[in-house]
């Protein structure tokens, strides 16, 4: 019997609508109590100090086949930066962290569990590998299907019971968690050289367009009610002008609501909006419109979003979205890798530098803050860098102290080789708004847990939620005057619990405490249809056969299922 | 100019990491300080004085330190690794990345080096009197970002894939280089003396090749446009000039496209 009390610290649950009031925490056997429950308790004195719900990544490219091409072909990323054995596993790397370095690193800064963004389902086993190879932060992976020749040819006809028998299939044979939507039809469109550019740019040799891939799958998804919401990587991403695509993406959502038993108010997640938010018809009149996109997501409560703020760091790009990935190839002539996986899905890596000399890059930086602060409603705006592509996920801190502090932004946009061109070209000289911790702690615990439809486990200290709880040397009443402070306290954490577990004391890691594979189970009714679907597209299109491309138990790391029963 | 002379008197049975052998370390520090530095056999540190004896002190600054290796130093890698000034003579052979990621000063070895020497050198002058081996001043694995400025001077001859990736900076080998020679480089000098096997200059964008004697096996990337006569370290003679890599993109410079250039004597 464990027990321990969290003492006087300024708790931030906006699951709770605390803000910031001096109390106790308590936690037994690793949930959160009631104070009153505990006997003799060891206590943490978190006076001065703030803590909330261990942090929430709804998106991050941490494990799988297209982080390990990045790692791989990226030697260079971990030249000089890898010296220290300073936990139990070595660390290395930056932008393409290894496994063990991308869970301690997220400890570190206080996260308890990451969505990872894409999962190829015919590669699912090297994500479940990656998976319990990455310590302490729980895990769930997102199987993509916006490509997958299954869902194109049930949703052509319009079948969603079909598809959303092939869906949950698909979930179990993965052990995935919800529905990922990557360039829908603009990837498998790549394996013709071709791509969509927008959500009516039919998809060759399917006959569907990507309206009707996204629309249909957003009805599949409700039709199951699935804890997550469809996840949307819009058409056109990085482009001059795209955001009247992303547009035309969210007005897809028009007339859906949400149906589950998980609190989840959204029907679409649109990640990464900065790289979708963009005006002009070149690289040269590039510009903000970020207003433009955050207002309708303002005025829509049906979506949520991640900002993918670009960091301004050399990293590495790796996404589903093939054909973006051969773009960027030419625009930067560095090295590219590009992969078909058959059936299902595609992927690119390029590394990539965001420099502050270069007016793009800058104008990008502007982009993403603008959709944080503008947004109206932090419950349904994230904070991420769609790690590793908008930059690594060890910015976090640098981001959210961007977003706190406008005298930490004026200091970045010093550095600014083309800052008039960069102002002129977004509104964020004009924005003042300087967001606090409560706040924060929406867009990075409450939001996001809630999104995710995990907001029973993760994401608040309510009594009966997991004890994950993180404690920063922040004092709310007395912030730091210089911005560095803030990014330094949430870089390294001063503790992070972990199952109830001191696993983190001042940014150190103590001890790997289990961590966990969160997968969606969802019973549906017997469809003979789709079973001979699957059988006969096995046989005659996979090179693999049917019983071996499911997931083997023994590649399922210490899972944590949620259940769906459809059948009821 | 104060001179630290390292002797070899018990080497090691693996190799040794030497990465702490630089000018920059031993600088302010006493003969005992720096025998007290460490050094890697394998994945065991233990401090240079196991290995060497260690004679002199530090200069006060880089610049002000001389570093002289003695017996032995075949199986003693990295040294000068990453320095910023002063100076290194290694008295005879010495092993892979001698003079790596450099920046300044400079390092003499008197005998062979092996392979990854000069690596990603930035700035300062690596000479070696004898022979070396591959990825001479070439880019780090993986790296686009190769050799950035200084001078490499090896009297005899390269293995292969010398100056990959290489940006500035100037290669003179005496002897003969052996297959890739300035693969990708977008800019740079490398001076063959010798014969060249094969590959020069493959996907070059920009840059400076000159092959005194044959290339074995040119690449059809390469264009003849022309001869020229030029002054090349010292030697004045006419070369006919090429350009390439035509397979490759070409940055374009007041309304003309930048090529690679080769040129082989005649
Ligand atoms: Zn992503």
């Amino acid at each position: 019997m464990s027990e321990l009390l969290i003492k006087n610290g300024f708790v931030f649950d906006p699951l709770q609508g605390i803000r910031g009031d001096r109390m106790d925490i308590a936690v037994k056997d690793g949930r959160i109590v009631e104070t009153s429950a505990l006997q003799h308790p060891e206590t943490i004195d978190a006076s001065g100090m703030t803590v909330m719900a261990g942090g929430i990544d709804i998106h991050s490219h941490v494990v799988g086949p297209k982080v390990n091409v990045g790692r791989l072909f990226r030697p260079e990323d971990k030249l000089f930066k890898s010296p220290l054995k300073r936990c139990n596993r070595m660390e290395m790397g930056f932008s393409v962290p290894s496994t063990f370095k991308a869970g301690y690193d997220y400890a570190r800064m206080g996260y308890v569990f990451v969505n990872e963004a894409a999962m190829p389902p015919l590669h699912s086993p090297h994500v479940h590998e990656e998976i319990r190879d990455t310590p302490i932060i729980d895990n769930a992976a997102m199987p993509v299907f916006g490509n997958n020749w299954f869902t194109l040819e049930y949703l052509k006809n319009h079948e969603i019971e079909n598809n959303a028998a092939y869906t949950a299939w698909l979930l179990r044979a993965t052990r995935g968690f919800a529905i990922k939507v990557v360039n829908p039809g603009g990837t498998e469109a790549w394996g013709w050289g071709l791509n969509c550019e927008n959500v009516h740019d039919p998809v060759p040799y399917f006959e569907i367009t990507p309206a009707e891939i996204i629309a249909g799958l957003i009805e599949t998804n409700e039709h199951l009610g699935l804890p997550h919401s469809v996840h949307l990587h819009c058409n056109n991403l990085g482009n001059p002008g795209n955001y009247t695509d992303t547009l035309d993406s969210l007005k897809l959502a028009e007339g859906y609501t949400p149906k589950n038993n998980f609190g989840r108010e959204q029907v679409l997640h649109a990640t990464h909006l900065q790289f979708h938010s963009y005006g002009g018809d070149s690289w040269g009149n590039f510009e903000s419109r970020a207003p433009d996109v955050i207002d309708y997501v303002n005025s829509h409560d049906n979506i949520t979003i991640d900002i993918g703020q670009v960091t301004l760091d050399e990293t590495t790009t790796m996404t589903a979205d093939g054909p973006f990935e051969h773009h960027l190839r030419a625009l930067n002539n560095l090295k590219w890798a590009n992969t078909d996986v058959e059936l299902e899905t595609a992927a690119g890596v390029v590394p990539y530098i965001y420099s502050p000399k270069v007016k793009v890059c800058t104008i990008q930086w502007a982009v993403g803050l603008e959709l944080a602060l503008l947004s109206k409603d932090l419950m349904r705006t994230f904070v991420s860098t769609d790690h590793p592509n908008a930059g690594p996920f060890i910015r976090y801190p640098r981001v959210i102290t961007w977003l706190m502090s406008r005298a930490a932004r004026d200091a970045t946009m010093k550095t600014f080789k083309w800052l008039e061109r960069t102002i002129d070209a977004t509104s964020i000289d004009g924005i003042d708004r300087e967001l606090d911790l409560y706040e924060i702690a929406q867009m990075t615990r409450a939001g996001p847990a809630k999104a995710l439809g995990i907001s029973n486990t993760y994401g608040g200290l309510a009594p009966g939620m997991d004890a994950d709880i993180a404690i920063y040397a922040l004092n709310p009443e007395n912030m730091p005057e210089n911005p560095e402070e803030i990014e330094k306290a949430l870089s390294r954490c001063a503790c992070l619990l972990k199952d109830g577990v001191v696993t983190v004391r001042d940014g150190e890691v103590l001890t790997e405490p289990p961590k966990r594979t969160v997968w969606v189970d969802v019973k549906v009714p017997e469809n003979a249809q789709v079973q001979r679907d699957i059988y006969e597209h096995f046989l005659r299109y996979y090179s693999v056969n049917l019983g071996n491309y499911s997931l083997f138990e023994e590649h399922l790391f210490n899972p944590r299922v949620i259940e769906v029963d459809t059948t009821q | 100019m104060k001179t630290v002379t390292l002797t070899m008197t018990n080497p090691p049975e693996l190799y040794l990491e030497g990465q702490n052998i630089t000018p920059d370390a031993f600088a302010g520090k006493t003969a005992a300080e720096i025998a007290a530095i460490d050094v890697w056999e394998g994945k065991l540190k233990s401090p240079l004085g196991k290995y060497f004896t260690v004679e002199g002190n530090g200069g006060a600054t880089a610049a002000e330190t001389r570093i002289i290796l003695r017996g032995d130093c075949s199986r003693l890698k990295r040294v000068g690794q990453q320095m910023t000034a002063g100076e290194i003579v290694i008295e005879g052979d010495a092993d892979m990345y001698i003079g790596g990621w450099m920046k300044g000063g400079k390092i003499h070895v008197k005998g062979n080096v092996d392979s990854f020497c000069g690596l990603a050198m930035e700035g300062g002058e690596l000479i070696i009197d004898g022979k070396a081996g591959h990825h001479l001043g070439s880019s780090p694995r993986g790296e686009w970002r190769g050799m950035q400025g200084g001078l490499i001077r090896v009297a005899g001859s390269a293995g292969n894939d010398t100056a990959t990736f290489m940006n500035g900076g100037t290669i003179i080998i005496g002897g003969d280089a052996d297959i890739h020679v300035s693969t990708h480089a977008e800019g740079g000098t490398v001076i063959i003396k010798g014969n060249a096997k094969g590959r020069v200059g493959g996907q070059m964008v920009k840059g400076d090749i000159y092959v005194f004697g044959q290339i074995e096996n040119p690449l059809p990337g390469f264009k003849q446009v022309g001869e020229v006569e030029q002054e090349v370290d010292g030697v004045k003679a006419r070369f006919i000039h090429y350009i390439g890599d035509l397979g490759e993109r070409h940055p374009v410079s007041k309304g003309k496209p930048v090529y690679g250039n080769i040129y082989t004597r005649i």
